[in-house]
């Protein structure tokens, strides 16, 4: 069979095409409802909602809960009479599969260990994620855009989520299901596994790079100072470039909530910069330490 | 046939449970929500965009669905299933040639599974699309994201139970993370300093051991059937009366 057909058509990675097809439709959705309420708002119209009358919950809401629930579990019953739930062979712990995946929502976790050493990418960057969804209303103060959908309101906030969503998480889930085969090589959907195949990809570290070995005292140093000058030239720039260009969004942030947001930032956008480094120029550690390697 | 109707309507039984007739007025429209502990967590009225489908997209409401179908196929499932290593893998087997439409069950459950996850995750994109979030809403939205976490955790905790090289294979390479983090994994940075060994660590904790085995099957089985169904529905309790008490679906401030 055709391999592309035969990956897309695996009974568990069914369920990541339904994923796409269903995030992709209600990504348009949200954005067009969103643009659409930011002309109307130009236009010096009311937005969509803005003049909603009370209904009665019965039984306008609750017929339409019952025929949502009729048609979801019609959904899910034709699903489940048309494909059956894969059973694999009983486990074998002398038998390891290549490659061994995760379950597909944490294959974006297990893409970023390509780039990052496991207690990055299994434990300090999940926990991260959860602890920047919880902070972020305490941190986005703008207190447009509540209860609509809006784009022109909230430019940077939906940016920077929609990057979060569906760039480093969703895209890195499918790149992990349909383009990794064994070794965790990457293969695209149409190629043909081959066990066998070797990739030989020399990386080496970013102080080698001029000639320093990282593992020397040398490259520590070099290490350190790249790491630290990403660290606090991304928590000063924005500060210095907001005091000159909008003092009043700093005074209304406050210090605190400056300094999470900025940390969040920088630590996310360093996921893609890592990548790039890894990709690009073939770099595996920026900085080497005793401890843990970065 | 009008008779019959009747004569069961003005019953003595029929009454015990049904106090009262429906005629179409706005008394008996609100008794209908909140005389009944099933729709009495909606208000008795709902503002439009609460029924127009293209605000909310129903995504709560269907993964609360998912969850609920969840319970009852994987009540079902708890039926013929041993979480012990001997037995769980060949109860698979059982489900697949002898119980009485243990196909079907079992399908149900795995693809309802995704299926929550991905419409959770949706749910997540669209409450932040529509800046729901933001006062007076901070507190459930973070309630939202515990629940996230624990629908993954579901699902991954469901994984081992099967028994077979897929949930093996895949809860290895999970909880091997957890040997990597800081301090408190063997693996990890700085553990040393703890005297954290394989057999002491995160990864022992969550396994019960230093490997997938038996300890692990029945960890995974607790979590998934019991543990982690009954945190999520409380923080469930809390998220939707949250959802009532900070002022419903939310809507354009300015009105």
């Amino acid at each position: 069979m055709n391999p592309f057909i035969e990956i897309i058509t695996q009974p568990d990675n069914i369920a990541i095409v339904i994923m796409i097809l269903m995030v992709s439709f209600f990504m348009v959705w949200a954005f067009q409802q969103a643009f659409q309420n930011d002309k109307l708002k130009t236009a010096g119209y009311a937005v969509d909602g803005e003049h909603d009358q009370d209904v009665d919950t019965y039984k306008p809401l609750v017929r339409i809960e019952l025929l949502i629930s009729l048609a979801v579990m019609l959904f899910l019953t034709i699903w489940s009479i048309v494909v059956d739930a894969p059973l694999e062979e009983i486990a074998n712990p002398t038998l390891t599969p290549n490659p061994a995946k995760a379950p597909w929502y944490f294959l974006g976790l297990q893409e970023l260990l390509v780039y990052f050493d496991p207690w990055l990418a299994g434990v300090v960057l999940p926990s991260l994620i959860v602890v920047g969804l919880i902070a972020i209303p305490y941190i986005d103060i703008n207190p447009k855009g509540n209860g609509y959908y809006t784009f022109s309101e909230r430019k940077y906030s939906i940016m920077i989520f929609s990057f979060g969503f569906f760039i480093l998480w969703l895209l890195l889930i499918v790149i992990g299901v349909f383009d990794r085969g064994p070794g965790w090589l990457w293969y695209w959907p149409w190629q043909e596994w081959d066990t066998h195949r070797v990739v030989f990809e020399p990386t080496r570290d970013l102080s080698t790079l001029i000639g320093i070995g990282s593992r020397t005292l040398g490259g520590f140093i070099i290490g350190a100072i790249v790491v630290g000058a990403y660290l606090i030239g991304g928590m000063v720039w924005p500060y210095k470039y907001w005091q000159k260009r909008n003092p009043e969004l700093l005074q209304q942030l406050g210090m605190i909530r400056y300094i999470i947001i900025v940390s969040l930032f920088i630590i996310m956008m360093a996921v893609p910069i890592k990548m790039i480094l890894r990709l690009v120029f073939l770099i595996k550690y920026i900085w080497i330490t005793p401890w843990f390697n970065v | 046939m009008n008779d019959l109707f009747n004569k069961v309507k003005t019953n003595l039984i029929w009454k015990s449970m049904f106090r009262r007739d429906y005629r179409d007025n706005v008394r008996d429209r609100a008794l209908a929500i909140f005389g009944n502990v099933f729709l009495h967590l909606h208000p008795v009225k709902v503002r439009e965009s609460a029924v127009k489908l293209r605000y909310t997209w129903g995504m709560g409401g269907i993964t609360f669905l998912s969850f609920i179908i969840l319970t009852i196929t994987g009540v079902v499932l708890m039926f013929y299933y041993h979480p012990s290593v001997d037995q769980a893998y060949s109860d698979m087997k059982d489900f697949e040639f002898q119980v009485p439409y243990g196909v079907i069950t079992r399908n149900l459950h795995r693809w309802g599974a995704h299926f929550m996850v991905i419409v959770v995750m949706i749910h997540m994109f669209r409450v932040f699309m529509t800046g729901s979030y933001k006062a007076p809403r901070q507190f459930n939205w973070g309630i939202g994201v515990i629940l996230l976490v624990l629908t993954f955790l579901l699902s991954f905790t469901g994984y081992l139970l099967p028994w077979d090289q897929l949930g093996f294979w895949a809860i290895t390479v999970g909880t091997n993370m957890g040997a990597a983090t800081p301090l408190l994994g063997y693996q990890g940075p700085f553990s040393e300093y703890l005297h954290i060994t394989p057999y002491n660590d995160v990864r022992f904790a969550l396994l019960g051991g230093a490997r997938v085995g038996g300890n692990a099957l029945l960890r995974s089985y607790i979590w998934h059937c019991i543990a982690i169904p009954l945190i999520a529905t409380v923080l469930m309790v809390v998220h939707f009366w949250r959802v009532r008490k900070d002022g419903g679906i939310s809507r354009p401030q300015n009105h």
